[in-house]
């Protein structure tokens, strides 16, 4: 509707060019430090570029070079593995399941109980990462963690022996917000008289939430695991809890793109590794998009 | 009451009890911690004291990290409204050649040019360009990758702004400036304002970018100082680090309780607001 009246009138009197004029200064920010580094990325990915030695000074062309020698690179495959089982476990699994059953859960409790629980799922959301780190470390160290106290036990480096599992609980904590909210706001549309028929005819939670609930919140469903998973898979988290480690057991793509490019000072080879997540983030956003026009 | 609805009941109240626990164990520690004689890794019950707030506030970098913190995210924050403010108000009034594609090209951007993804070229350009420790140009950073998504949002408030009163103005004679100052902006300020706590909070927050760009510590915003203190000397500074979190966090909690409570908590497509 608008669109129409756009097309005709102009009614704030601005004009095409004040219009250009106003929106160029954001669009040479976006272009400057978003697109153009993006683009970039390509270039310096078909290079041999290097932090320090010859190649910081004189890079040289090298083609295809830092893609094939990904596929040969045990290390790039363990953080493509590592990345999967941390998506699937924190955010497929962990902050859907925990955001469905938060926003489920709390439909029917008290108002008081339900709001302090909302604030603290959110706090865990909206505190700094480093913060977050911090108060994890604190719950998984060997010596006075929280965790072990709580179990008696005085021997389990959590993030040292179990890196990954500590950190897909650390970011399903985290996390579930989003799809408490999301998935809060979707129950909200679901007709109560279709829950109510449920009740009546004795139907289990289980089933209730299978028949009923699923088939209206499907399309959310997707949406949400995609948004998730996409965060997931570009957090830089991790590496303030493990820095990758022990042994690269919990080096996940970005913390490898950082170890490769400023620890080894591989700047080619990260940049490579660095297009193909931007590959597959686009591939997952475009996806996204489709959806999300084909519910509206 | 049933045996069963008596077990249902129970088992309801352990469950959230339980979901309770989880969530707030972790944030204990920054209650106690800060306070306690002998701060430990783990949650205790603390033997209060304020010592570790003095010796905070005589670390050598902790004040000056808030400080830059500031500068930066207020860098960041103003280049990211007055910029995303201009850009949205265009898009929404004038039907720019290409402006629907152009739409959907920032949505996209927003999501798949990340931090992560995008921090070799970026250092890399901030590298040869001898801006390595520049905090405007690192606020700069930011702000382009925070434009994307608050243009989208500030859109969309403004898009609910009525064209009338802009009709009424134009009609009185106001030139296009005067009607974006005193009919549009005043009418879009709950708008402007998520869109400026929003911008402090993730450049507050943000970790990856000044951690990268800014590599000497007495340019180093909270976020990364606190990092720091983690290696400093071998071992983490535990006197210092959990005063130094709760002085960290404190902003970002209030300007959400600020927000949450002037104008209702909302999320907007997916963007932490």
């Amino acid at each position: 509707m608008s669109a129409a009246t756009n097309r005709t009138r102009d009614t704030s009197g601005l004009g095409v060019a004040r219009a250009v004029a106003f929106v160029s200064p954001a669009l040479l920010l976006i272009g400057l430090f978003l697109v153009f580094p993006a683009l970039w990325t390509i270039y310096i990915g078909l290079t041999n570029y290097t932090l320090t030695g010859p190649a910081s000074v004189a890079p040289a062309f090298v083609g295809l070079e830092n893609f094939l020698g990904a596929l040969d690179d045990a290390l790039f495959g363990n953080a493509l593995w590592l990345t999967l089982v941390f998506v699937l476990g924190s955010a497929v699994l962990g902050q859907n399941l925990l955001g469905f059953g938060l926003a489920w859960v709390l439909r029917s409790a008290k108002p008081v109980v339900r709001r302090v629980v909302e604030a603290l799922v959110l706090l865990a959301w909206i505190l700094p990462s480093v913060v977050v780190a911090y108060l994890w470390t604190a719950v998984l160290d060997r010596d006075g963690g929280t965790l072990n106290a709580l179990l008696g036990n005085e021997s389990t480096a959590w993030l040292v022996e179990y890196p990954m599992a500590s950190l897909i609980v650390f970011n399903t904590w985290r996390g579930t917000a989003f799809s408490m909210m999301l998935y809060s706001s979707a129950l909200a549309a679901v007709p109560p008289s279709q829950l109510e028929t449920a009740r009546t005819v004795g139907a289990s939670g289980w089933q209730t939430v299978r028949d009923i609930v699923f088939p209206h919140i499907r399309g959310h469903v997707l949406t949400n695991t995609l948004l998730i998973s996409l965060w997931t898979a570009n957090d830089f988290t991790p590496f303030l809890l493990t820095a990758g480690g022990p042994n690269h057991e919990s080096e996940t793509l970005p913390v490898f793109i950082y170890q490769q490019a400023i620890t080894n000072g591989e700047l080619g080879y990260s940049a490579a590794i660095s297009f193909l997540l931007l590959i597959v983030n686009l591939v997952v956003a475009l996806l996204y998009l489709l959806l999300l026009r084909r519910r509206s | 009451m049933t045996f069963h609805a008596m077990l249902r009941r129970t088992l309801y109240t352990v469950l959230i009890a339980a979901l309770l626990a989880f969530f707030a164990i972790p944030m204990l520690w920054l209650a106690s911690a800060p306070f306690d004689s002998d701060p430990g890794v783990g949650l205790r019950w603390p033997d209060w004291t304020l010592d570790n707030w003095r010796i905070t506030f005589e670390h050598p970098y902790a004040l000056g990290s808030l400080l830059n913190s500031i500068v930066l995210c207020a860098v960041a924050t103003l280049v990211t409204t007055v910029l995303g403010t201009l850009a949205s108000y265009a898009l929404s009034r004038v039907r720019i050649p290409g402006r629907d594609a152009l739409l959907y090209v920032l949505l996209l951007l927003s999501s798949v040019v990340t931090g992560t993804a995008a921090m070799v070229p970026i250092f890399v350009m901030m590298f040869q360009l001898g801006l390595i420790n520049s905090q405007y140009a690192t606020g700069l950073v930011i702000a382009g990758g925070m434009l994307p998504a608050a243009i989208f949002i500030l859109k969309d408030f403004i898009d609910s702004v009525p064209r009338s009163y802009e009709e009424s103005a134009r009609v009185f004679g106001a030139s296009p400036g005067q009607v974006l100052l005193h009919v549009v902006l005043p009418v879009a300020r709950p708008g402007i304002a998520t869109i400026m706590v929003w911008a402090f909070v993730q450049a507050w927050g943000n970790f990856l970018l000044p951690f990268l760009l800014l590599r000497d510590v007495s340019g180093q915003p909270a976020a990364v100082l606190l990092r720091t203190l983690k290696d400093e000397g071998g071992s983490a500074n535990l006197t210092v680090i959990p005063v130094f979190s709760l002085l960290y966090a404190i902003p970002v909690v209030a300007l959400y309780l600020f927000v949450s409570k002037r104008y209702g908590f909302r999320f907007h497509g997916g963007i932490k607001a």
